[in-house]
């Protein structure tokens, strides 16, 4: 198989190796902070931010649907906990009644304006990997310019760089905050500071992975591949490097299985995730009967 | 742009005369399918709510998808029964993981239906990806249970969709008290040898069921507004379960109103996303101005209860003047108020206005003084706090320090029979912790001598 991969299938592995790296490492700080439902939230919220921001300004251009993606993410997030606190209801059916509604309201407007954006319902689900290596930029206009390769491609790579360096610079921070809540208050960390922060990682991390995965697919990669991490590491560098080679193995594995069956690339990536979780789960309760049969037996 | 041409205003009306007087009996059939739906499947989510577990509607639907595409991989066939089939086996093994996760990995619940929902929600597109690349029949319309299309559906998913609401509204009716004391008190419910288990799972079923018969109307995305948003709403108007799951029936099935007639007249407009926004407005009415628990009822009632508030401590301060002014002095100026209790000039002078209103002071040349009626409430007031305070003294053991302030917030809401039952435990009644008299009820001159 690997002597059929043309130019088209490096940038669509590429592409699609930052969304899972990106996802992963954000999906970490999701899962240790027990927020995965949100992370599904912001997922499904982020289609009307883009929506919105592409008919405001009419423009596609990255920075523009990166601001709506954030302003509507945090809106998200912050609209839930006020529901939560100010209507008491439970957290997480604030978080449902928000993004349905959000997303619904996506939904009406990509129907309703249905030929002037360049969305469609199927690409609000599982996006479309395989075009993108088809639109592409070019540095210098489009005719004498150079091809530096494809749009969804730079711009899930500026967002790993900034995901990357966050954590990288807040390490201790976000490693604070996410096992000792208590500790990280106490010690003067601006807990709430570091929760908007993340959701706008989350964000940007989805509308990035837009092109690529589309908006609700970007939640398995979120949580799948870090869940992974968290039934084996016992460190959150040993987490955050687990989730990332788990994603990375999904991505190789999905591509292959979507060459296979000649389905689609990002669900066979997400469901590869899935597999490789299930198999570590059923490795660990294997590991765990063993266990249990030889205390049985030494009692004995 | 074609959404908006249909929507030319001289045919709106033209257009709802024509979708009441069913000319068109799909649309009946449509209406009273949607109908249906949105009350049983508000029914339903209500129990789900009650136990914490709202979002499960959501992953039990993306759940769904998988198994439809199955059932139609195997039979190829569209007939509703085998996708129903389908589509309640893969979400029945959804509903199991979700459980199975956090009891026997370290995964938490929140993670393990998110995991669950994201999974089999792309092992579902997986299949409809390869389904399309596949060369058989009838493939198309599949892809519409992940939107809802309402006017897609045949009289016979319609009438699948109709049994299966009414079953769900019969079973709920019911087992409605059995149900109740599982969703309130599952505990209880097993010391006295309900078989919780058993009911859960049929709960479980039902939920599954019409979230299953739901995905064709409203879509994948958005089943779980239907099942929880309705609830959500209902609980702002009463506490009583009963109450809340008619009221919950009622707003589902008229935001099922709402959204089929919007997209007869726009069919261009999805089912789905306006069913979820016609509840979402319902839902933000509700939380606004349920006269319960909505936020406008309790604005109004801390505003009150702050003037009252505010009212009450001037009034034991003007008693506390008088009390302490051995002097024949009864009126007292703003100054003297200040000293005693810091106030704002400004809420000083609007809250003495109105205890002039209510004729509990009166003002003189100079200052303000008690009214009989007025000096009744503020013996009252005093002598609950200092009660209050001895109280804290005698069975909390705060010091004489620490009470004054946990009084002051007492005094406005302590009731007769909490003031006598006070009396009773305290061994000293006379006097407060800081050597004051408590007045005792005998001073009180009964307001009208």
């Amino acid at each position: 198989m690997l002597s059929e991969l043309g130019m088209n299938d490096v940038w669509i592995i590429a592409t699609a190796s930052l969304v899972a790296a990106a996802s992963a490492l954000v999906g970490v700080f999701l899962i240790l902070r027990k927020q995965a439902l949100i992370g599904d939230a912001i997922s499904h919220s982020v289609l009307l931010g883009i929506v919105l921001a592409f008919l405001l300004t009419d423009s596609h251009s990255l920075p523009v649907m990166l601001a709506g993606a954030v302003l509507i993410g945090l809106l998200t997030a912050w609209l839930s906990d006020t529901l939560h606190r100010v209507g008491k209801l439970q957290s997480d059916a604030s978080i449902g009644i928000v993004f349905t509604l959000f997303f619904a309201i996506g939904v009406i407007l990509v129907s309703l304006y249905a030929g002037q954006i360049d969305l469609d319902q199927e690409c609000v689900l599982y996006g479309e990997i395989a075009f993108v290596p088809f639109d592409t930029i070019y540095i210098g206009g489009l005719e004498s310019g150079t091809d530096i390769g494809p749009r969804a491609f730079w711009a899930i790579g500026i967002v790993f760089m900034i995901v990357l360096a966050s954590i990288l610079l807040g390490f201790k921070r976000l490693e604070t905050i996410a096992f000792h809540p208590n500790l990280a208050l106490s010690l003067g960390i601006n807990v709430v500071f570091w929760h908007y922060f993340l959701m706008t990682l989350v964000s940007m991390t989805t509308v990035a992975s837009f092109d690529a995965v589309g908006a609700i697919l970007v939640v398995a990669l979120l949580v799948i591949p870090a869940s992974s991490a968290y039934l084996l590491a016992n460190s959150l560098k040993a987490m955050l490097w687990i989730a990332v080679a788990y994603s990375q193995a999904s991505v190789i594995i999905g591509y292959s299985l979507a060459f296979t069956l000649d389905s689609s690339i990002s669900a066979s990536i997400a469901v590869s995730a899935g597999i490789l979780l299930f198999i570590t789960i059923a490795a660990l309760q294997v590991q765990k009967a063993v266990m249990r049969l030889k205390k049985v037996a030494v009692t004995n | 742009m074609e959404a908006f041409t249909l929507l030319q205003p001289t045919s709106i009306w033209d257009n709802l005369l024509a979708f009441w007087r069913f000319e068109d009996m799909n649309v009946l059939w449509v209406l009273v399918g949607s109908i249906l739906l949105g009350m049983s499947a508000s029914v339903i989510g209500a129990f789900a709510f009650l136990r914490k577990r709202s979002l499960i509607g959501d992953a039990l639907a993306h759940a769904a998808l998988p198994g439809v595409m199955m059932a139609f991989l195997l039979f190829q066939t569209r007939d509703p029964l085998v996708m129903f089939l389908g589509a309640a086996g893969s979400s029945f093994i959804g509903f199991f993981l979700i459980d199975w996760l956090p009891k026997n990995t370290k995964i938490k619940p929140d993670a393990a239906l998110a995991i669950t929902l994201s999974f089999f929600f792309a092992l579902g597109l997986m299949l409809l990806s390869y389904i399309q690349g596949l060369n058989v029949e009838n493939k198309s319309g599949l892809d519409k249970i992940l939107f809802g299309q309402a006017a897609a559906m045949t009289q016979d998913d319609i009438r699948l969709l109709g049994y299966v609401a009414i079953t769900i509204l019969i079973t709920v009716a019911l087992f409605f008290h059995k149900l109740r004391l599982i969703a309130f008190n599952r505990t209880y419910a097993i010391t006295i040898g309900m078989a919780v288990n058993r009911y859960e799972l049929l709960l479980a079923l039902l939920i599954v069921m019409s979230v299953v018969v739901g995905l064709q109307l409203v879509g994948v995305v958005l089943m779980a507004a239907v099942l929880l948003t309705p609830i959500a709403a209902a609980r702002f108007w009463s506490g009583e379960l009963s109450h809340m799951l008619i009221l919950s029936a009622i707003l589902g099935a008229l935001s099922a109103i709402i959204s089929t007639q919007i997209s007869y007249m726009a069919p261009a407009m999805p089912t789905g996303p306006w069913m979820v926004v016609s509840l979402s407005i319902l839902f933000i009415l509700s939380l606004l101005f349920a006269p319960q628990k909505g936020l406008l009822k309790r604005f109004l009632e801390h505003k009150l209860l702050r003037q009252k508030v505010a009212e009450e401590n001037i009034l034991r301060t003007l008693y506390k003047l008088v009390e302490r002014n051995k002097v024949d002095q009864l009126d007292f100026n703003h100054s003297d108020i200040q000293a005693l209790r810091s106030v704002p000039t400004e809420i000083l002078q609007k809250t003495l206005k109105t205890l002039c209103r209510k004729q509990l002071i009166e003002s003189s040349s100079k200052g303000f003084r008690l009214t009989k009626s007025g000096l009744d409430l503020a013996t009252q007031l005093t002598r609950r706090h200092r009660l209050w305070e001895n109280y804290l003294n005698e069975h909390a053991e705060l010091t004489p320090e620490q009470v004054h302030n946990q009084a002051e917030r007492i005094e406005h809401i302590l009731t007769d029979s909490q003031e006598k039952q006070l009396q009773a435990e305290l061994e000293n009644a006379d006097s407060d912790p800081h050597g004051n008299p408590i007045p005792s009820q005998a001073t009180l001159t009964g307001g009208k001598s």
